[in-house]
This record gives structure tokens, sequence and C-alpha cells, in this order.
């Protein structure tokens, strides 16, 4: 299939807008573009002049999806910059609601929208058809998610309850304890439906990833630690921007992620994983097990496993937190704004996900860098579709270019936080 | 909570910050403000949370922006227990749009037993928070004919 192109206008089963467009020259050269079109988002531009205190509610409007992670980036961010720190109960609720995201938005995107891929099958209702007991069963985990976000946060999408310095209101034992029970069905159901993942047919596709995460002393990481990989890296949060850039491509509204002298990098459940397997739970160690799913595991189609294996850990330190949790005297920390600079980098569903603010002596926003998981793993995912494709430009076209969405789902790619929009229709050329 | 046959729900699903997507929301503020007694819910997340809500109640009407090639401010009104049409709900930037949420509700079981779609045709779905003027008037429009819907 020399002289080809696989062009898909508009990728399904992604959040947000995304393009496809790979050209096989006639001698069998590959380039890969993964087109990001939307209307590209002033976010940055437009929180300048701002209240500190608006901030993590405005940035929280980039996701529908992962609004809690530009939430806890935000106020850690915050927070850095006016010297306060939220410890105790504070900082663990903070973590539980964490715990609720990654749940509600791993098991979205294993199941409805990257699963129907691995078994050949349009869309998540031919799942359900096929599969009801298991949908079912999602719908539920996915369910408890939502209630921890909804409980803890006041809303189920953006949470209204977040702000800097803690919460506008921490919740009664009462609040909290009837969730334990939900969620270990939660956990038991996730770790059920492991075989399941762990039986799909999995591309023989593995490269010599960076992987980048955070990676704190006690805890598998959500808003703290320092930043590392597996090729030696090892900074804090601080030297972010001396570590990673961002530049402008033409084909593409997000900007893409760079590391500085060593070029692309990858960061989500993965990383994560391969970085921080030590400090899961038992259960989520002995899913990962189940799983088959090893520590440098560089097979990035392999990424559901991990979102699993993190959805049972979600659940464990959900619980967890609740069974521990005594409503603390107040419900926030005191701030006090000054002139300043402050960043933070929380690990969002997809990956690290970092924002830098500058205040004036107000706590205006004077200056913001925010920096979403999904622009940081553009190159990569650029680089695993000419990799992939290059051995299989014979394949018939409409196969190739269903594989090549699939690839990309792998980066469960939030295009709305990176940049923004969605119409769907697949075109094909010869 | 327990099903009762009697009982409606008016869902008025889109995105605050999309312009005509909006619509869904606007009729249901509008019903929640004239019928403060009949449920209403804004749905502004994905449709799979529609599966958890509906199935209790007799009578669901959903409220939606849609784009099926009709003049914009049309005021479709569909049995959504019938096939919908994907496309036309395609406007949404979330995972499961309402036709998907339908379709998995039926494989899975949980659909309301009386489903009415209401679906506003839209035209301006860029950044910003108000409807284009059409679409406003199709919204009381789209009010006033879910109240003969609920027979008030």
């Amino acid at each position: 299939m020399k002289g080809k192109v696989i062009k898909v206008d508009v990728l399904c089963r992604v959040e947000g807008e995304g393009a496809l467009l790979i050209k096989i020259s006639d001698d069998g050269k590959v380039d890969a573009k993964f087109r990001i079109y939307e209307p590209p988002r002033f976010f940055e531009a437009f929180l300048r002049g701002r209240s500190y205190a608006e901030v993590p509610d405005i940035t929280a409007r980039i996701c529908g999806i992962c609004p809690v992670a530009y939430q806890m980036s935000s106020v850690h961010a915050i927070e850095k910059a006016f010297g306060v720190k939220v410890d105790g109960q504070l900082r663990e609720l903070r973590r539980l609601l964490y715990c609720g995201e990654w749940i509600e938005s791993h098991v979205l995107h294993a199941f409805f929208l990257h699963l129907p891929d691995f078994l050949g099958l349009d869309d998540a209702f031919a799942v359900a058809r096929d599969h009801r007991q298991v949908v079912e069963e999602v719908l539920r985990v996915k369910k408890t998610g939502n209630d921890i976000v909804r409980i803890l946060g006041g809303r189920e999408i953006h949470p209204i309850n977040v702000k800097v310095g803690g919460f506008y209101r921490a919740p009664s034992k009462a609040d909290l304890r009837p969730l334990v029970d939900q969620l270990k069905w939660a956990r038991d159901s996730a770790v059920k439906a492991v075989p399941l993942l762990a039986g799909l047919p999995y591309p023989d596709f593995e490269s010599d990833y960076e992987f980048v995460a955070l990676r704190h002393p006690d805890e598998y990481p959500f808003s703290e630690g320092r930043l590392v990989s597996n090729k030696g890296l090892d900074i804090s949060i601080d030297e972010y921007e001396q570590h990673f850039a961002e530049e402008h491509v033409a084909h593409s509204t997000a900007l893409h992620g760079v590391h500085i002298g060593k070029g692309m990098y990858f960061v989500g459940p993965l990383a994560r994983f391969n970085l921080n397997a030590d400090l899961l739970t038992k259960t989520a160690r002995e899913a990962a097990k189940t799983a088959g799913l090893k520590p440098g595991c560089c097979n990035p189609f392999k990424s559901i496993l991990a979102r699993q294996v993190e959805t049972v850990y979600a659940c464990e330190e959900a619980i967890r937190i609740i069974e521990q949790y005594e409503p603390p005297e107040r419900s926030y920390v005191d701030v006090t704004p000054r002139e300043s600079m402050g960043c933070g980098c929380t690990e969002a569903p997809r990956g690290i996900l970092y924002h830098r603010y500058r205040f004036d002596s107000a706590g205006l926003v004077t200056d913001a860098k925010i920096t979403p998981p999904t622009a940081q793993n553009q190159p990569t995912i650029e680089d695993d579709l000419r990799r992939y494709v290059t051995p299989r430009i014979d394949m018939p076209l409409d196969e190739l270019t269903w594989q090549c969405e699939q690839a990309i789902r792998n980066y469960d790619p939030c295009i709305s936080c990176s940049t923004h929009f969605l119409k769907v229709r697949i075109e094909r050329t010869h | 909570m327990p099903y009762r046959p009697d009982s409606v729900l008016v869902i008025g699903l889109g995105n605050p910050f999309r312009g005509d997507d909006a619509a869904g929301l606007l009729v249901a503020d509008g019903i929640a403000e004239a019928f403060p007694d009949i449920r209403v819910i804004r749905h502004t997340s994905d449709g799979i949370g529609l599966l958890d809500v509906w199935a209790e109640y007799g009578t669901v009407i959903v409220v939606d922006a849609v784009v099926s090639g009709s003049p914009p401010g049309t005021v479709h009104v569909l049995d959504g227990l019938e096939t919908l049409e994907r496309d036309w709900f395609a406007t949404s930037t979330h995972a499961v749009n309402l036709a998907e949420a339908v379709e998995l509700g039926r494989a899975v079981g949980r659909l309301p037993s009386r489903l009415i779609v209401i679906g506003i045709e839209g035209n301006e779905f860029g950044l910003g928070e108000s409807v284009s003027a059409v679409v406003g008037k199709a919204v009381s429009d789209a009010i006033a004919r879910l109240v003969e819907i609920t027979g008030r």
C-alpha cells in the first residue's frame, strides 16, 4: 500500500477533537501527524487579572472529565506561591477527591472508549450487548467515582467545594461512610474484570520510552512528590520548566511537549505504574500480577491494564481515607496573597498536569502557564503512529486506520484539555 | 427511589459554554421556573450518567441540541425508545451522547418506560455562553411543546 494516505478527519471515542493524517510515500516512508484543530483555549491569557481565589473554578472549566486535576494543580501552585501548607485531613480529603476522579475517568476510558477496539467492536453498546454483566458493573463502578466527587466536591462535574487552602465545607463522617461498601464492591468488581482485560489481543509493539511521573516516598502519587523518569530524571516540581518545554507545531493548536535536550516523553498511568508500582496496595499489585503487567512495561497498548490496576488502587485508597477520617477543626487554612510565583504538578488521570502562576501583591494573576498531559504526550503519539504503520503498510486501509485510532486511544487523549472541539467523519484516500 | 409510573422527569442536556449546545439547559431552566413541582435536572456531564437517573421515572422528557440538517430553530419531538440518529447528537463533546446513552440503556435494561426527546436544531456551537437568536426562540417553543406533552 505504498503512496497511500490514512486520513481520519475526526477521531471518535476520544474526548474532544482531534484528527489523524498519515502519509505513506511511494518508497514506503511513513509520516504521521496527530492533528488537533480545535480553536486554542485562551485560558492562560484570560486568567490574567483574575483573583487567585477564582483560579481553581476557572481552570476546572478546561475539562469536563478531569476538573479535579485542574483544581488540584492550581491550588497546589497557588499555595506554593503564598507559602501555605495544607496537611492532615484536608490533604487526605484532596487525595480522596482525586481517587473519585481516577475511578470514573479510568473506567469510562477503559471500557467505553478503548475496550471496543480490542474486541473488534464499533462502540460501547456493542460491548454492552455482548458483555452485559461487565458493562452493568462498570456503570456502577463509574458511579462510585462520580459519587465521591459529588459528595466531597459538591457537584459531579466542576466541583464547587474546592478552594485555595482546603474546602468550603468539610464532609462529616456520615457523609462519607456510605461510600465504603460501594467502594469495596467496586474494588472487587475491578479486580474481577482484570482477566477479561488481560486476555485481550495486544499487538507486539514496544519502544524505549522515557516515562515521566511524580514519585513520593510514601504513597502512590497524586499531588506531591518529585518528578522522575526511568532515564535518570529526578527533579523538584519547581524545576519543571528548566527540563520541559512546549513547542508550537504548524499542524496543531496544542503545544507539543519536549524534554529539553532529550526529546519526547510519556506520561500517564503506564508511566506512573512503571515508576511507582512498589507503592500500590497489595490488592492492586496482585491485580497487576494477574494482568501480567510488570514495572518496565513499554507496550503502550497495555495502558488499559495500568488504568485498571489504578482503578483498584484508587478504590482501596479511598476506603483507607474514609475509614480513618475525622472531620478537621476547620475546612481550610487561611491564605494571605503576596507578590509571588508558584508551580504545582499533579497526576491527572492522563498524566502530569503542570500549572504555574505569577501573582501581584493583591493576589491577582499576572501570568499563567498550564501544560496538560495530552500536549506532553503528543510527540510520542505521533512517533508511535509512524512506528506502528511502517511495518504494516500492506494492511487493508480500513483495518490499519482503525488500529491507528486504537493506538491513539492508548493515551486516553483528553483533547479538550490540550485544545478543544468534536466532529466525527472518516475519509480515506488512496 | 421507588418507581412511580405517574412521575415525570425533565432533563436538559447540554454544555453551557458552547453556544447553541445550551438549548436543552435553557428549556430545563424555563420548566423549573414555571413548574416548581416538576422534577427537572440540568445534565452537563456525559450521557452515561442518565442511566442512573431516568429509570426511576414513568415519563422522561430529555431536551438536547441537535444537528440534523433541518433549519436552525426547528423543534423535533421524538420517541426516545425508537432508535435515535446518533449523528444528530454528535455535537456533544462528551464520550457518550444521548442517542448512545439510549442504546446503552437498552443493552443493559435501563430505560424509562416512556422517553420523549425534544431536539432543538442548533447552528452555532462555538465557545460562548449565549444561544443564537433563532435557537433562543426555539427554546420558548420547546417549553410550550413540553408543557403540552405533560398535559399541564
